[in-house]
């Protein structure tokens, strides 16, 4: 059982950082402090999909001359197709970073604060 | 992929993304969030990834922390938790 766990220890690191951003975007009430736990949930999803394309002893997924003039071996390279939609998944991703820090210097103009608590109070008491 | 370097980088990432979420100033946040996207570039590259490396590299230690700097510099530098 503990040979299981620790042969798969990168799983356990990626579950890890899924919940340490998880708990950044649920428990920490700065508006910042928020997108930065997302930032870390998003690159640990992205991380686990580039482990899923790789392997031990795979090489990078480009061909070489002996291979051109021969038939390639798919099996001595690693998968790229996870690598490929992952980056879109980055470029997608930052995209969102952006949008969001704009929404988040407009919410600081209307009620000069970032926390979300005092935000919701000042909701409660002026209604807007 | 290399198993040692693997168990260094990862360690680093933790601990980096830790450090980014407790840490009350949020210039300092936002740089340590930097250094956790270049540990994460380095651990794509020694998975073989490097097309995804580069690009983590450039957008998302370089345009993210330039994205969150200009953010941090329009509103308040300290949070409170």
């Amino acid at each position: 059982m503990l040979e299981y766990i620790i042969s798969k220890y990168n799983y356990w690191v990626y579950i890890f950082l899924m919940m340490l951003g998880l708990y950044g975007m649920i428990g920490k009430r700065n508006l910042v402090k928020k997108l930065i736990g997302m930032n870390i949930f998003q690159v640990a999803i992205i991380l686990f999909y580039i482990s899923i394309g790789s392997k031990v002893g795979g090489d990078i997924p480009i061909l070489t001359a002996e291979d051109l003039h021969g038939m390639a071996d798919p099996g001595k390279y690693l998968n790229p197709i996870p690598h490929v939609l992952m980056l879109t998944a980055i470029v997608v991703g930052i995209a969102t970073t952006g949008v969001a820090l704009a929404i988040i210097i407009m919410i600081y103009n209307r009620y000069k604060t970032l926390a979300e608590d005092e935000i919701l109070e000042i909701r409660k008491e002026t209604g807007v | 992929m290399i198993v040692p370097l693997d168990i260094i980088l990862l360690v680093f990432v933790v601990i980096t993304g830790i450090a980014a979420l407790q840490i009350k100033d949020l210039l300092g946040a936002t740089i340590i969030l930097g250094s956790f996207s270049f540990f994460m570039c380095l651990i794509y590259t020694e998975m073989g990834a490097v097309d995804v490396a580069f690009t983590e590299a450039c957008v998302g230690a370089g345009v993210g922390t330039v994205l969150f700097i200009a953010a941090v510099h329009k509103t308040k530098r300290r949070a409170k938790d």
